[in-house]
């Protein structure tokens, strides 16, 4: 099998999916996590400064959620196959979700009339906070596992299995830790009585994140079978829950230090050390079957052949400074704190 | 219901609705570029007013085009498992290409495009535009070349067998040029230019028609009828090449466009006309041995019909892959007519003086809409019984596991949102041209205090 610094492609692309998601989380995830603040903003104009503290970031922020899947679908065809068609529900949900979402962004300040932006405001909300909870609900999946057969095709019941307690409850934690990322960035955007209500607001949603965490922590400790083997095998990566929880811990004292940028940095460290968490985990699993072991996919039977992963990373190589580029001219253009024009939303 | 069909409709239910407005945004990108590229060129403010409201409008496809992509992007894997992983290595690797090179592109600087007036120079703005612009065009380029693989693989190998068969790239750059791609991406693009250009057109032709903002409407005509014309006329050369490379290279979707069912005779070229699948006729008025003189250029040459396949390895809907290919190029020599006989006015300087044509440039923005689709339509009905041509059927490709039940709910979620988000498009659009570029003064000129 072909390497690269002593690393075989699948793993290689395996980091690169990592990397993207874990993009798609911190970025994303203030932007949900904005949204799923909506409806605790009262006033109208509150409403709309929320919603333009995201207006021009947030499709560039999609990106990544676009090239993730993608990426799934081109380094592991046989997981993107098998987790689509085995969650279709939560996932033509998710979808739906997403174009409500957008729309919701697009028309709520097109109208004047009081019911019309009421009517989208909890449309916003609603899908900010469903969207953010089902992408905990995949995750809690993912580690479950499935009823996969060796064929790699999902045997499993078809409508609300993936509604477990676990999946539940992890739900509620990526939501709390979105929320807490969206509120840091919101107080990031704005000033003045917004800013005051955002600080009171931050503090009742840190002890919404710090709780179902630590549930969902024990949770999984208890649950999820094996969990601690790994670390039994690599004691080294026991670095991985002690940051995690060193960041967790740092973003209160970051915040009620009023350095809000220094807690966004922390809370995005968070879930990436988080999902670093997740993948060290599952790694070189992707997809654990229930049925039998030796039926769960991998990113070695699930990847494409070394010469596509190749020419792909090959792309990432390039394409991924332009890209992170372009992101970092758009954040700066929009640098500070939201200014309501003709062009807003 | 069955399986197979259900997932069938579903997709060409989303794809079909996805495909009113990338190549809207693609159309109007192109004219935006043209307006504000002459605004910096000239300091002309009128040309600022133009970009500026017809940005308005782009912003609404452009993000109703995101939208429904994303869920195109996940669809291959929830409704078509088989097909994802058959492709994969193939597929992926184009649609990884879009994501980091054009759809990264086109979000990033659309940020800038909507809301950064203010906040960068005009040139800045303008290379934002620029950006959005070229990034959709790439978009086109790489999602066209995946489909074209399907239509006409290359640079491949078949690894493993039946289920666990699959294609894996062994040449890179003969699957992004596999023989049909660059015919179909030219020809995609330029559908997209003529959706944009002709809604340009239709708001414009509007506004001279009610005799509102006559100057900035007669100056932005003008621009979107010498693109309808070039690309109309030159649409032509691509669909004549394109159909060249189906002759080769997909005889059997040629035959059922031409309701061709002989072995191997002169075939005709058909103006219009009614397939009868059982007698295996074409009933309509036609050319002759055109479709001979077409490929061959000879009347008497043989073109392979419908015949010359088992009937399980050819279209089965030969009328319906007729008649879309036939409205499509109707409405595009249509097209051709009318932009040339606008020009001769334009010429005679009395491109204005006609209300009649005001009026059929304000319809004719449907007619390349409707062309794009049936066009789609012709090309995808006329691939199968294949997904992947030759190689993979359409009725072993989609997902095994998900059950029918799945499928209809989530065909009525997108049936509802969907409609909903169509009004939502429709009710926008028109209040953006009711309420037009800028508060309207009684002196036409007036509209430069409001800049």
């Amino acid at each position: 099998m072909e390497t690269f610094l002593g690393i075989d492609y699948p793993t290689l692309w395996y980091l690169v999916v990592g990397l993207l998601f874990s993009g798609y989380a911190i970025l994303e995830g203030f932007d949900y996590g904005a949204g799923a603040w909506h409806l605790f903003f009262r006033k109208d104009l509150s409403r709309r400064i929320a919603i333009n503290a995201i207006g021009p970031l947030w499709d560039a922020n999609q990106v990544w959620l676009i090239i993730g899947g993608g990426a799934l679908f081109a380094g592991f065809p046989v997981m993107y196959a098998t987790m689509l068609s085995a969650m279709y529900i939560p996932f033509m949900l998710f979808l739906m979700l997403l174009v409500l979402r957008s729309s919701a962004i697009k028309f709520r300040s097109s109208e004047e009339m009081p019911w019309w932006r009421k009517t989208w405001d909890i449309v916003y909300f609603m899908s900010n906070t469903l969207i953010s909870f089902l992408l905990g609900v995949v995750l809690a999946n993912i580690l479950q596992g499935f009823e996969i057969d060796e064929g790699f095709t999902y045997k499993g019941g078809v409508f609300l299995v993936f509604l477990s307690p676990y999946a539940i409850m992890t739900g509620f934690t990526t939501l709390s830790l979105f929320m807490t990322q969206g509120a840091i960035f919101l107080l990031l955007k704005t000033e003045g009585r917004l800013h005051a209500r955002l600080t009171f607001l931050l503090k009742k949603g840190m002890i919404f994140f710090i709780l179902s965490f630590a549930i969902t922590s024990f949770y999984t400790l208890i649950y999820i079978p094996g969990v601690t083997d790994k670390f039994k095998e690599q004691p080294l990566f026991f670095i991985l829950p002690i940051l995690a929880f060193l960041a967790v811990a740092n973003v209160p004292r970051l915040v009620s230090k009023k350095k809000y940028f220094q807690a966004l940095v922390f809370s995005s460290l968070t879930m990436a050390f988080l999902l670093m968490l997740v993948a060290f985990q599952l790694y070189p699993v992707l997809l654990p079957s229930t049925i039998d072991p030796n039926h769960s996919v991998t990113i070695y039977n699930a990847a494409s052949s070394q010469k596509s992963l190749g020419i792909m990373l090959t792309m990432v190589v390039i394409g991924a400074p332009i890209l992170v580029g372009y992101l970092l001219f758009l954040y700066k253009t929009f640098n500070g704190k939201v200014i309501l024009d003709d062009t807003s939303y | 219901m069955d399986l197979e069909i259900l997932a069938r409709i579903q997709f060409a239910f989303t794809i079909a609705f996805h495909y009113i407005y990338p190549p809207l945004s693609i159309g109007i990108g192109l004219i935006m570029v043209v307006m504000e590229g002459l605004y910096l060129k000239t300091g002309n403010k009128e040309y600022e007013v133009l970009t500026r409201f017809w940005l308005k409008i782009f912003a609404i496809t452009f993000g109703i085009g995101v939208a429904t992509g994303i869920i195109m992007e996940f669809e291959f894997g929830t409704n078509w498992a088989v097909y994802s992983k058959y492709v994969g290595d193939i597929f992926g690797s184009a649609l990884a290409a879009e994501g980091l090179f054009a759809f990264g592109l086109e979000s990033t600087f659309l940020g800038i495009l909507l809301f950064g007036w203010n906040r960068v120079s005009p040139r800045v703005h303008f290379i934002s535009t620029l950006g959005v612009f070229l990034g959709s065009m790439f978009s086109a380029v790489w999602i066209v070349v995946a489909n074209s693989w399907q239509q006409t693989p290359a640079g491949y190998h078949i690894v493993g067998e039946g289920l666990s068969a699959r294609a894996e790239v062994t040449d890179f750059w003969a699957m992004v040029f596999n023989p049909s791609s660059v015919d179909r991406i030219i020809h995609v693009w330029q559908g997209a230019f003529l959706a944009g250009a002709f809604l340009v057109l239709s708001v414009h032709a509007y506004y001279l028609y009610k005799g509102r903002y006559i100057v900035i409407s007669k100056k932005a005509f003008k621009i979107a009828l010498s693109v309808a014309t070039i690309i109309s006329l030159t649409q032509l050369l691509s669909g004549h090449s394109s159909a060249d490379g189906v002759a080769v290279n997909q005889p059997a979707k040629l035959a059922a466009m031409e309701g061709h069912y002989e072995k191997s005779a002169p075939a005709d070229l058909y103006l219009f006309g009614w397939v009868d699948n059982e007698t295996q006729e074409v009933s309509g008025i036609g050319l002759p041995g055109g479709l001979s003189f077409l490929v061959h250029q000879n009347f008497d040459a043989p073109i392979t019909g419908l015949n010359a396949f088992p009937e399980e390895d050819r279209p089965s809907q030969v009328n319906a892959v007729f008649q879309f290919y036939h409205i499509m190029i109707s409405i595009g020599m249509f097209l051709i007519a009318l932009t040339l006989y606008a020009c001769y006015l334009w010429w005679k300087g009395k491109l204005f003086d006609k209300k009649w044509l005001l009026r059929i440039f304000i319809f004719s923005a449907i007619l390349p809409q409707i062309a794009n689709q049936v066009g789609w339509f012709a090309a995808e009905m006329g691939r199968q019984p294949w997904v992947v041509y030759g190689h993979l059927k359409t009725s072993e490709a989609f997902s095994q596991e998900v059950s029918a039940n799945q499928i209809l709910f989530s065909l009525i979620l997108f049936l509802v949102v969907y409609a909903i988000l169509f009004l939502l498009f429709l009710y926008s659009l028109n209040k953006k041209i009711k309420h037009g570029p800028y508060e309207e003064a009684k002196n036409p000129n007036e509209f430069l205090k409001y800049t």
